[in-house]
């Protein structure tokens, strides 16, 4: 595997913040014109199999069922979309994908996660579609309250057609996690924006684990509501034959001392299966003593797959703690092959330790054991879907 | 009691754009207890014949046949040429990031051995088998081979040499980037195998220093892809004296 751990030809300083990275938001669906996927935003999605998400699709009630688990204090409740909730997290809708979900529902789920609340079972909103053919759009607000300590699990399976928002609010020195665990069927397309406001001494780790879906996109954007703020991205996926994943990051360093830690890593297996991770993390001015860190693996594990994987780190300010970024794409190496199979270790099993070995990493950062179990589960399954 | 018995093998080296012929009909029989040195200058072929036993993808035999107590042995794939008792230890063993030196050796202990071996009794053997090579307990959970020196590749190598052991083993210039301590302790461990498995053992090295810690009973010269010269201890010191000048059709060679 080739690696290209990359700081210092990373920095890429500039006066000016380019702008088609991260545009200005509006709730306006008007404001938002159809994409035509020439769009950097948009450029490496297949536009057509979007299902009209991006135009005009109309959106129905009860494509995907949601129950939930919540032990107290935490609580799950429906709010209006007009209540101030919605807008406390700063997020506001820069595609128009986003700017549809947000304007098709009348209500949010609420996550409720009062001050210093300590949570010793995650909270489980699980999400079941009941087919594809009808769009469906979604919105989660999850918020915890400061010094609250929990861990937040977004659940999705089944067949369906999703357009959705979370947004999540960490108040000031909360320790929180969300897990966002997709795990559709293959007739599944999901464009899932997220968003994190990170209060002054937050903690947060967030982590999207994608499996299933023939088409699945999810933007994570992260804003710093005062110093001291420190975030954990974590990502997985497995792409199949024909499946398309795009994950992006946006990490806007808005104020002093806060960091930021960006760990994604796909393997990719059959013809057509096919990732894309884009990766943004802009430092403003203000954002002295920033730390942070992104970084892509891919494992190509047959031929035709294919992976892309672009770093981006914009830096507006000299005084930082450090700012670095690196991406590797590799194939299954046929040495380290070699060298297993050489130990008597059949290629099947071989293969497996190799991209349980992979992946190690990432679970054990997100470190949730019932999620954990379960994409372990699911990347065992993965590998014998083509007699790795 | 085993046998691997090589015969004319004839062997090319592939790459993308040629084919090479580098071992030109080898004929050597190791038994189990016996101690085969190969010597012979860079270049010579001495790895190909490692690597073609060990069944490489990049190495190609032409001719010839290779068996183990009567077994085709260029037949088999790779994982079956291990667990059929035949073992490499390798001149520069591969880094596997993510695997744990613990899981990559538990794997192939059960591989080899046919079952999963005892959980107590494992973990004490492993445990026993890394003090007697120098390898501290943190190695366990390092990535198999990540970041580790030269000599700790090489001890690794021995370690599971112990923890595997095959009916016969062959090592590739294990001693070489090795200091004077790094190398008694390899060739203990190599010398330890022997008594306790009664393995035969093919020793390839370009230098006769490590002969004076594990002893050959026999001793061959291999230039220009085939032994040139079989005989006993002895001709190692002729060797050590000389050089292999006498074999490299008059060239002086790098020693």
């Amino acid at each position: 595997m080739t690696q290209a751990p990359n700081v210092s030809g990373a920095l890429e300083t500039s006066d000016r913040v380019a702008s088609h990275l991260h545009p200005e938001g509006s709730f306006d669906v008007a404001d938002h014109p159809v994409p035509s996927g020439k769009e950097e935003w948009w450029r490496f999605t297949p536009m057509r199999r979007l299902r009209g998400l991006q135009t005009d699709a109309p959106f129905a009630a009860g494509g995907c069922t949601v129950t939930v688990q919540a032990p107290a204090p935490a609580t799950v409740s429906q709010v209006s979309i007009d209540d101030p909730v919605t807008r406390e997290s700063g997020f506001a809708p820069t595609e128009r994908v986003s700017a549809r979900a947000w304007n098709a529902v009348d209500e949010a789920t609420l996550v409720d996660i009062p001050a210093e609340a300590e949570l010793d079972q995650p909270i489980y909103l699980r999400h079941t579609g009941n087919g594809s053919d009808v769009a469906t759009a979604g919105h989660a607000v999850i918020r915890a309250g400061r010094h609250s300590k929990a861990t937040v699990v977004l659940e999705f399976s089944g067949s369906a057609t999703v357009a959705d928002t979370v947004q999540v609010i960490a108040g000031d020195g909360a320790q929180l996690t969300v897990v966002a665990m997709l795990e559709w069927a293959d007739d599944a397309v999901h464009h899932s924006a997220q968003h994190i406001k990170v209060g002054r001494d937050a903690k947060v780790k967030h982590a999207v684990l994608t499996f299933g879906g023939d088409l699945v996109r999810v933007p994570v954007s992260v804003d710093y509501d005062g110093p001291g703020g420190d975030v954990e991205l974590l990502g997985l996926y497995y792409a199949d034959e024909g499946q398309y994943l795009e994950h992006r990051i946006f990490v806007d360093h808005a104020k002093p001392n806060c960091k930021s830690d960006a760990l994604y890593k796909g393997a990719l297996q059959g013809k057509g299966a096919r990732t894309v991770w884009v990766g943004d993390v802009l430092i403003r001015k203000a954002a002295e003593g920033t730390e942070t860190y992104e970084m892509n693996r891919n494992l190509l594990l047959t031929e035709g797959a294919r992976a892309d994987s672009v770093p981006n780190l914009e830096i507006e300010t000299g005084e930082i703690a450090g700012a670095g970024h690196a991406s590797a794409t590799g194939r299954f190496d046929d040495e380290q092959l070699f060298y297993l199979l050489s130990r008597g270790i059949p290629e099947p099993v071989a293969r497996r330790l190799v991209v349980r070995g992979f992946f190690g990493e990432i679970l054990l950062r997100l470190g949730v054991p019932d999620v954990v179990e379960r994409a372990s589960a699911i990347i065992e399954r993965e590998l014998a879907v083509t007699g790795n | 009691m085993a046998t691997l018995d090589i015969r004319d093998l004839h062997v090319d080296v592939v790459t993308e754009t040629e084919s090479k012929e580098i071992l030109k009909g080898v004929d050597l029989t190791v038994s189990s207890g016996e101690t085969h040195a190969i010597m012979g200058p860079n270049g010579s072929g001495k790895s190909t014949l490692a690597y073609s036993l060990a069944g490489h993808p990049k190495y190609q035999v032409t001719s010839g046949s290779v068996t183990l107590d009567g077994e085709d042995v260029l037949a088999m794939s790779v994982d079956e040429r291990a667990r059929a008792g035949l073992f490499l230890a390798m001149q520069y063993p591969v880094e596997v990031p993510g695997v744990s030196m613990s899981n990559f050796l538990r794997t192939a202990a059960t591989a080899v051995r046919g079952e999963a071996p005892a959980i107590r009794t494992w973990v004490k053997e492993v445990k026993q088998a890394m003090k007697d090579l120098d390898i501290t307990e943190e190695f366990a959970d390092r990535s198999v081979n990540e970041g580790f020196s030269g000599g700790e590749k090489k001890r690794h190598e021995i370690l599971q040499l112990e923890l595997l052991k095959p009916k016969i083993a062959v090592l590739d210039e294990t001693d070489s980037g090795l200091d004077v301590d790094a190398l008694r302790v390899v060739s203990d461990g190599v010398n330890k195998y022997k008594a306790d498995s009664d393995g035969g053992v093919l020793l390839i090295t370009h230098y006769t220093r490590i002969l004076r810690y594990i002893h050959p009973d026999k001793v061959h010269v291999f230039a220009g892809g085939k032994i040139v010269e079989s005989g006993g201890p002895e001709l190692a010191e002729e060797l050590e004296n000389n050089g292999y000048l006498r074999f490299t059709s008059g060239k002086p060679a790098a020693v």
